[in-house]
């Protein structure tokens, strides 16, 4: 079975999120691999392991992005595609999602595994986008995969508890950050990266066409500070009926 | 210079692993010692043999993996976890490796990398601990065996061990040149575990003192030849010096790391008392302590690394961390203040454990005496 992990190179959870003058997300401060993608990652090495096959990355960014796409390739991935063009500086998602589909449309895979949404982007389209580009069945919100013969069968995590939801193969699967701890990479692993394969390739390889973004952010604002709420004495009278009042207003009860 | 981006990409998973998976236990495992199954993890993982051969079951890593191991634990204030991985990995198993046939290897070698049995030491005896070459253990010989007879004590991972190093004299008369070092498996008869021992710190380890009773050990299970025990045991005990000075400075930086951020937030007259300049330059000189003697560590680790035999800068580095450990534990306690003697605050624990770095592995004094011995002095 050929499985392809989307990976993304973000910015460190664990530090400030900035924005550069163009109101992109800055990426030249700590970055790691996305948290999401590493959850992804496992979920495509245990289906290899039970069920034979390869681990192909597929991942779009800059050249520095080699960096995450080989933190991937440390925990057990076979090999890895980087999508990397300056005309893609900035893709909004529907340029990504046809870039990466592109991609992974030459391995021909029997399933697509994606996080839900990127760390940093947050939009959470690019997974259905991809799907529909490429012409797969999606399955999201995945919380559990299960790979039987040609079909693919998810926990399909809701809030009330999970839908089992099932599709032949080729599929793509978007799975939930909680899905799967990452596993631990060993020394070997680390070594054994560095000699694994990272292919690039650019628009022109892709013969894709790079349109204008359908999007862009024109201003950026924080979000207005919390404001002081009411602060209700009790009076011993009518301190209860207040505050009954103000969680009735605010729909609460 | 000396950690690759692979070392540092190393680190952030032990990092991870320990923060999840050994972190929220240690101070249950300060009560009841840690369980078993977390060396097995260690070794699931690849972490009990970094700098091992891959045919052995290891990571097939240099030295400095091995260090970044010792620092990971000492940053998480392991302790007592800590000091039986080390004993583990830098002390019992590492004389197999250098010393060892192949059966022996793969008899005792690999089942030690995967986690399966723990491996121990037994050097000190209650009347010879600096006055080493007062061991009074024998071995003697009889018909393909050797018969074991003396008393270890002090021995870390002695109680819970499936393996353990012993040195004993196969010829009492012949001085030095009549020692040897054994392989005896845990269920071997005659190996007894009288006790373990209650100590002022590391308490998360189990220290014990062993019996050999007519304990008979199959002459195959000799470590080297008859005789050089004395030597090989010389050699090992350069690399636990090296991996314990490795340890006690990294655990220092962790103490002062936590005293400066607990200077910084707590507020006495007004203002924080970092900003105090008694606080302040004490502060500095924990850092120009640690510093100055971890230049000297790595320096001697690479060394090490690259087959040199540099006992007196490994003596050195074992003296001056075992010192600092001790005065930045003691200074931070102060800083801390009335904070710092309770065990809630991490300082109380690791000034406690911190002090046996002065004894175990040679005493601050027996350094001295090899360190003023390889002066001609």
């Amino acid at each position: 079975m050929k499985i392809v992990v989307t990976v993304k190179q973000v910015p460190d959870p664990n530090s400030p999120q900035r924005l550069d003058a163009d109101n992109t997300i800055a990426r030249d401060g700590d970055v790691v691999l996305d948290p999401g993608d590493a959850c992804g990652v496992e979920i495509g090495l245990r289906l290899k392991e039970a069920h034979g096959g390869e681990v192909v990355l597929v991942s779009m960014g800059p050249e520095r992005a080699r960096e995450a796409i080989r933190k991937a390739l440390s925990m057990g991935a076979d090999r890895a595609v980087l999508v990397t063009d300056p005309a893609l500086e900035g893709a909004d998602v529907n340029t990504t999602a046809r870039a990466l589909a592109a991609a992974i449309g030459s391995e021909s895979p029997d399933l697509v595994v994606c996080a839900t949404e990127s760390y940093d982007g947050s939009t959470g389209m690019v997974p259905p986008m991809l799907a529909e580009v490429l012409g797969l069945p999606q399955l999201t919100f995945a919380n559990h995969v299960e790979v039987n013969g040609s079909t693919v069968s998810v926990h399909r995590q809701t809030e009330d508890g999970y839908q089992v939801v099932e599709a032949p193969m080729p599929a793509l699967v978007a799975v939930t950050a909680g899905i799967a701890e990452p596993r631990y990479a060993s020394l070997r692993g680390i070594m054994a990266a560095r000699n694994k394969e990272v292919r690039t390739v650019g628009v022109a390889d892709l013969g894709l066409e790079v349109p204008a973004p359908a999007e862009t952010v024109e201003g950026v604002e924080d979000a207005p500070s919390r404001q002081q709420g009411e602060i209700v004495e009790d009076d011993g009278a009518s301190g209860v009926e207040r505050i009954m009042a103000l969680l009735q207003a605010a729909k609460v009860i | 210079m000396y950690f690759s981006d692979a070392h540092q990409e190393l680190r952030l998973h032990i990092r991870r692993f320990l923060e999840r998976e050994v972190v929220p236990h240690l101070e249950e495992w300060e009560q009841t010692t840690f369980p078993d199954s977390i060396i097995k993890r260690f070794g699931e993982l690849g972490f009990l043999g970094l700098r091992y051969p891959i045919e052995y079951g290891g990571q097939g890593g240099d030295y400095f993996s091995a260090v970044v191991l010792s620092e990971e634990m000492a940053r998480a204030h392991c302790g007592g976890l800590g000091m039986a991985v080390a004993v583990h990995t830098e002390m019992a198993t590492p004389p197999v490796l250098r010393f060892g046939t192949e059966e022996q290897k793969r008899r005792f070698l690999v089942p030690a990398i995967r986690g399966d049995e723990i491996a121990a030491i037994a050097m000190t005896e209650p009347d010879a601990g600096s006055d080493l070459a007062g061991m009074r253990t024998t071995a003697r010989r009889e018909a393909g065996h050797y018969i074991l007879n003396g008393r270890k004590i002090f021995i870390t991972n002695g109680a819970r061990c499936g393996w353990c190093l012993v040195v004993a004299r196969s010829d009492p008369a012949a001085g030095h040149q009549g020692f040897s070092l054994f392989l005896v498996p845990r269920d071997t008869p005659g190996f007894h575990v009288t006790r373990t021992l209650k100590k002022l710190g590391m308490h998360s380890s189990d220290t014990a003192e062993l019996l050999f009773e007519d304990c008979r050990v199959p002459a195959d299970f000799r470590l080297g030849p008859e005789g050089e025990g004395w030597k090989e045991l010389m050699w090992e005990l350069q690399g636990e010096r090296l991996i314990a000075a490795c340890g006690q400075i990294a655990g220092a930086q962790a103490v002062f790391e936590y005293a400066m951020q607990y200077a910084k937030d707590r507020i006495a007259f007004g203002q924080p008392i970092a900003s105090f300049q008694v606080i302040k330059h004490r502060l500095v000189d924990m850092a120009n302590r640690i510093a100055a003697v971890r230049a000297l560590v790595y320096e001697t680790c690479a060394r090490w690394d690259a087959g040199e035999y540099p006992v007196r800068e490994i003596s050195q580095c074992k003296l001056l961390s075992a010192q600092v450990a001790v005065e930045v534990a003691d200074d931070a306690i102060q800083i801390l203040g009335g904070h710092g003697y309770m065990s809630e605050f991490p300082v109380e624990r690791a000034w406690r454990d911190a002090r046996l770095a002065r004894i175990g592995a040679g005493t601050d004094e027996i350094m001295k005496e090899i360190i003023a011995k390889t002066y001609g002095l």
